[in-house]
């Protein structure tokens, strides 16, 4: 881990719709410590700002991707960098989906909007050691069509189960719609042996969460990917406080029984 | 299951229509059915779509006994086809089974009414309700 920015380029650079843009990152010079599934880097546009940014792929050599939706001046400044320019880059930080302990379990990988980002490296690793778990579940959720990410690649996720749904439907949009816990009627899993991720905005992942509980998940089977504001990524400013815990560095990933008091906790 | 028949129906087919009288349901077995509201001048909108292993169909259980929605079927649907008046029949001359099916059919009434709310917080968004970033 290292506490100044490392310079990278962006070697590539792809749309995945109106407001979001994937970049493939590679070391200018020295590279960081190899990065895990669930981890996230401190990514800096010069002259802008730098934000936390989940590792979206972990494409192999020293490279990142990262899936970046434009909200705000650091985001947008990121989704507008052509390739060959240059950015800074801390990290690795934080915990990581840690996909061991779901060895041998049915896997339900949940993600809401842009939180499909974090969650595609885990589903890459699994794809890579098919063996070693039960059952896959791709679940994804939208707000509409248009705000899917990785539509192409979904058909390679959906053995045995996999979908997408979206809250408003529009043009030739033929999948499911309703929120993503919707899914879970048809996804293939056994409750007491499953271990799901969840990422996605807060609320998703409580809505999703009690879902799971109520079909039989075990809460301590659950795994959530929490965001909070983050300075200085080290757990030394507590800009990333949630209760207890400082996120960059005891999250952002957390079991759902250590988070949901917190989540229901309402702040001052 | 002795009220159950066993049905299919092929892709883009209409099964029901919004305001026709509600005198069966389906408990489907394979496929998709979209459930839509016809928005004068905007033709039909899909607002959910139902699943193996869903009820399709509550509105025959209350009164006005109409439908609510639509349903087409999105692709080949094989489902169990349920008399609604029959079944209606059976549960009050056996009430343990009129109050097993009541709170089966209660129990979708309010998935679809928790998913109907947290589709309106904006679950996608940043922080649901309060989302202060651009949408799209
Ligand atoms: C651990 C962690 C991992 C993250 N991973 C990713 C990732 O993989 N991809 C990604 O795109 N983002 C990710 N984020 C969120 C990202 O850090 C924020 O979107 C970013 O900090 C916004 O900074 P900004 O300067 O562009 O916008 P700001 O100027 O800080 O905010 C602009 C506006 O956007 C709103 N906003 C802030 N955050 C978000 C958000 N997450 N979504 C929508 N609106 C928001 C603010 O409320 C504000 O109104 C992650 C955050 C954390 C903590
Ligand atoms: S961001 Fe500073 S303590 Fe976590």
């Amino acid at each position: 881990m290292t506490l100044v920015p490392l310079p990278y380029r962006v070697v590539d650079r792809r749309a995945e719709t109106h407001d979001t843009v994937t970049l493939v990152l590679e070391p200018a010079g020295e590279a960081l410590n190899p990065f895990v599934p669930g981890q996230f880097a401190m990514v800096y546009a010069f002259g802008i700002g730098e934000i936390p940014v989940s590792v979206s792929r972990l494409p192999g050599g020293q490279r990142l991707a990262h899936t970046v939706r434009a909200v705000g001046a650091v985001s947008r400044a990121l989704c507008g960098l052509p390739a060959g320019a240059a950015v800074g880059v801390r990290g690795p930080f934080g915990t990581n989906w840690d996909p061991a302990v779901a060895r041998g379990q049915d896997l339900l990988i949940i993600g809401g909007g842009i939180g499909l980002a974090p969650l595609r490296p885990l589903i890459d690793s699994v794809l890579a050691e098919p063996y070693a778990y039960g059952r896959l579940n791709v679940l994804a959720g939208a707000r509409t069509p248009g705000d899917l990410l990785y539509r192409d690649e979904f058909p390679a996720w959906g053995r045995p189960f996999g979908a997408a749904t979206v809250d408003r439907p529009s043009g030739d949009w033929t999948g499911r719609v309703g929120v993503v816990t919707t899914l879970l009627d048809e996804a293939l899993f056994t409750p007491a042996n499953t271990t799901a991720f969840v990422c996605g905005p807060e609320v998703m992942i409580r809505a999703t969460a009690r879902a799971l509980i109520h079909r039989g998940v075990r809460p301590d089977r659950i795994r959530v990917s929490l965001e909070r504001n983050m300075r200085c990524a080290t757990g030394h400013c507590g800009h990333c406080q949630l209760g207890p815990l400082l996120l960059c560095r005891d999250g952002p990933v957390v079991r759902y029984d250590r988070a949901e008091p917190l989540l229901t906790v309402r702040e001052l | 299951m002795a009220l159950a028949r066993e049905t299919a129906f092929p892709g883009a087919t209409r099964i029901f229509e919004e305001g026709e009288k509600a005198d069966r349901f389906w408990i489907i077995r394979s496929g998709t059915v979209a459930l839509d509201v016809q928005v004068p001048g905007r033709g039909r909108s899909v607002v959910e779509t139902v699943g193996a292993g869903a009820l399709l169909g509550w509105s025959w259980l209350c009164p006005p006994q109409q439908w609510h929605l639509g349903a087409e079927t999105r692709e080949p649907v094989r489902a169990w086809q349920f008399d609604a008046g029959a079944v209606r029949n059976l549960c009050a001359e056996d009430p343990v089974l009129g109050l097993a099916l009541v709170t089966v059919v209660a129990e979708t009434i309010g998935d679809r009414l928790r998913a109907t709310r947290t589709r309106l917080l904006d679950l996608y968004g940043p922080q649901g309700s309060q989302a202060s970033g651009p949408t799209p």
